[in-house]
């Protein structure tokens, strides 16, 4: 892959330093005060958000008219979204209201359209891993649109020591709006796999938090393959010291697509450690991708190790790629921070290189999209979704070049 | 017997002004199963051109002419199948591919080249053998495709490749250029077991004459401006090593007008 920016990648960056800083509000700072940075309200109340013009930092690269009815809550809930379940001995599902207090225990709405699915979900799906489980078997949540309108909200709970693995998997048609927020307690871990596997014209928009114990390790994998309009904004606090965060992401979009994922890890905690790989392809005039990775790393985050990538692969012209890395430092003693951010053109000096060795050109291909999807899809490390995910892989080429 | 007839070929290139540049200016060669021919000519005389042509990179636009494999017109079969019929390019400078490991790609290549699957557990020996006499560690194989490979290292790759996929003809370009003395003996020693079957017509492109010290070629043809402008046999090379190619540039035409002294231009 060419390592450089080509026409149809946009990078824009940033790393800023500051001497001192006020770090962010809500759940995990300890803090009530928004930092500098303004757009750092969270909230479950609609009102505390301003409508959305489209032009705001945080919004002017989605297609804001598309979703206006679920930004402005007018989009009346008429879905037939059936979200069906299975839980492993030992963990409880069941859904609660919404004055449960574990509602918002890892973070608030931090934009208007997730404070109107909060607002519009009527409870949450709570799922509880008691204190020092293992569950081996992934808990699975299956969301299937069949057209209308849903919003949502899910809670995972992990209490200190237990491990388990969630897999949402989001299927069918429809327009969803839903809050996941995940609580992972000291020393626990959780493995969130979220799969976007929507139909066309499906729209998709959903704020994944968590927040992450003492010594604990959260690691979430997001792979968006289908859906017209998909906005995930994967967000990751620290609730104590030693927590480890790994966001992971696969996107391919085709024409008409556009699939955006705005990630934000949010260091307050000292000796934290968080690691971002988003991977996205494009095939089609009109596909569109979007990544905006955020870092902060507060004052009092003292030994910090962050390292965030977003590699896009564009397959046809007209296809374009935004991916913007911003990282601000308010403290000198970090161990590491850094971002890499490329989008390169399909290499036809690759695809030469093996069809001169008698290798198919569809084969090439797929051997060379692989290989790029490979890094990501072996770091989410559950075997059985790999070949999944390769073969949805492949049958995204395929029926992009059809 | 294979052979492969190069008939009066002119290739041009889209350079970045936006025009097209004439590069290959009539070539004329048949080179016939078993035998090796070596090409000699100065940097930018074509050789590249003539020999991704016929591999069919898609940056070369063949503007007249015939690449005929055993009568099979050559020029209107897609790259792999060119590979598949039996063309092997050993590249001057070989491509990077990311995440895709030697031994993926090589079981990969040979089973299209073969047909079928090579059996698993035959394929491992055949690769580990082939890699041992290249002196090639086996770990190499795990490696990502010339990802981070030294010249050397990418070179007997390339011929670790000749040798699986045993062409009918193999083309080399520049195979020598970047090797100490150790790895020239190496890769000369590959080229030669391939040769020795004699199942392969070998087309050795060249700048140099070293190679030829440890591959002997049956015809030398010597390059210039485009077009082969003198052909002889193994003591052209020596005449070549001994007076250049000052004398055969003058007048070869624009490729290298920046070279060109004065003096006549030799008939071909
Ligand atoms: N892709 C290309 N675009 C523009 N010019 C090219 C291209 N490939 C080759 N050339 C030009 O064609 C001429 C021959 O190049 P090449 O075939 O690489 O020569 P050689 O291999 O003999 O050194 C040179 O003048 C080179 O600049
Ligand atoms: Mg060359």
């Amino acid at each position: 892959m060419a390592e450089q920016n080509s026409p149809g990648g946009v990078t824009a960056g940033s790393i800023a330093v500051h001497e001192r800083g006020v770090p962010l509000a809500g759940p995990g700072t300890g803090r009530k005060t928004p930092d500098a940075r303004p757009p750092a309200i969270e909230s479950r109340d609609v009102d505390d958000f301003a409508p959305v013009a489209g032009r705001e930092e945080d919004w002017r690269f989605t297609p804001v008219k598309a979703i206006r009815g679920l930004l402005d809550g007018t989009a009346i809930a008429d879905g037939d979204i059936s979200i069906a379940w299975d839980a492993p001995d030992g963990v409880t599902i069941t859904r609660v209201g919404a004055d449960d207090k574990r509602i918002g225990s890892a973070a608030l709405p931090a934009d208007r359209a997730a404070a109107v699915a909060l607002a519009k979900s009527e409870g949450a799906l709570l799922i509880s891993i008691p204190a020092d489980l293992v569950v081996d078997k992934a808990i699975t949540v299956s969301v299937k649109g069949s057209g209308g309108t849903a919003y949502g909200h899910l809670v995972i709970d992990v209490a200190h020591g237990a491990r388990a693995t969630v897999v949402l998997d989001h299927a069918g048609s429809g327009t969803f709006s839903a809050g996941v927020e995940a609580v992972v307690g000291d020393s626990a871990h959780l493995t969130l796999i979220s799969l976007q596997d929507w139909e066309d014209g499906s729209t998709h928009l959903g704020q994944h938090s968590a927040l992450v114990g003492r010594d604990a390790s959260f690691k979430a994998a997001h792979v968006t393959l289908g859906g017209s309009v998909v906005r995930l904004t994967p967000r990751v606090r620290y609730s104590g010291p030693g927590g480890d965060a790994e966001l992971l992401g696969l996107y391919f979009a085709d024409e008409g697509q556009h699939l955006e994922h705005r990630t934000l890890i949010d260091h307050q905690a000292a000796h934290c450690k968080s690691r971002v790989t988003y991977k996205g392809a494009l095939q089609g005039k009109s596909a569109r991708t979007v990544w905006i990775g955020d870092v902060v790393i507060g004052a009092e985050a003292i030994g910090t190790d962050t390292y965030e990538l977003n590699r896009n692969l564009l397959l046809s012209d007209g296809a374009r790629a935004d991916s913007v890395p911003n990282l601000e430092i308010l403290t000198g003693e970090v161990i590491g921070a850094g971002h890499a951010s490329t989008t390169g053109r399909f290499d036809d000096d690759q695809l030469f290189y093996l069809q001169s060795r008698g290798i198919p050109a569809d084969d090439a291909r797929r051997m060379v999209v692989r290989a790029f999807f490979a890094e990501v899809i072996q770091k989410i490390g559950l075997p059985d979704l790999e070949e999944r995910l390769l073969a949805a892989v492949d049958a995204e080429l395929a029926g992009a070049s059809a | 017997m294979a052979t492969l007839e190069i008939r009066d070929l002119h290739v041009s290139v889209n350079v970045p002004s936006g025009e097209t540049q004439e590069i290959l200016r009539g070539v004329d060669l048949t080179v016939k199963q078993g035998e090796t021919h070596a090409i000699m000519g100065p940097n930018g005389s074509g050789k590249s051109t003539l020999a991704y042509s016929i591999a069919g990179h898609p940056k070369y636009t063949v503007t007249s002419g015939e690449v005929l494999l055993d009568g099979e017109d050559v020029l209107a079969m897609k790259v792999d199948e060119r590979a598949r019929a039996g063309l092997f390019l050993a590249m001057q400078y070989p491509v990077e591919v990311p995440g895709v490991s030697v031994s993926n790609f090589l079981r990969t290549a040979a089973t299209a080249i073969r047909g079928e699957a090579p059996k698993l557990r035959l394929w491992v020996k055949e690769m580990k053998e082939a890699m041992a006499e290249l002196h090639m560690d086996p770990t190499f194989a795990e490696r990502n495709v010339n990802e981070g490979f030294s010249g050397g290292e990418k070179k007997r790759h390339e011929i670790l490749q000749l040798e699986l996929l045993k062409p009918k003809i193999a083309i080399l370009d520049e195979t020598d250029s970047g090797l100490d003395v150790d790895a020239l003996r190496v890769v000369s020693q590959g080229v030669n077991r391939v040769r020795e079957a004699g199942t392969t017509g070998t087309l050795l492109i060249t700048h140099y004459t070293r190679i030829l010290r440890y591959i002997q070629p049956d015809y030398v043809h010597v390059f210039v401006g485009g077009r082969i402008v003198e052909e002889g046999g193994p003591e052209l090379a020596d005449r070549l090593e001994a007076e250049g190619y000052e004398r055969y540039v003058a007048g070869a035409g624009p490729a290298v007008a920046a070279e060109a002294v004065v003096g006549e231009s030799p008939a071909p």
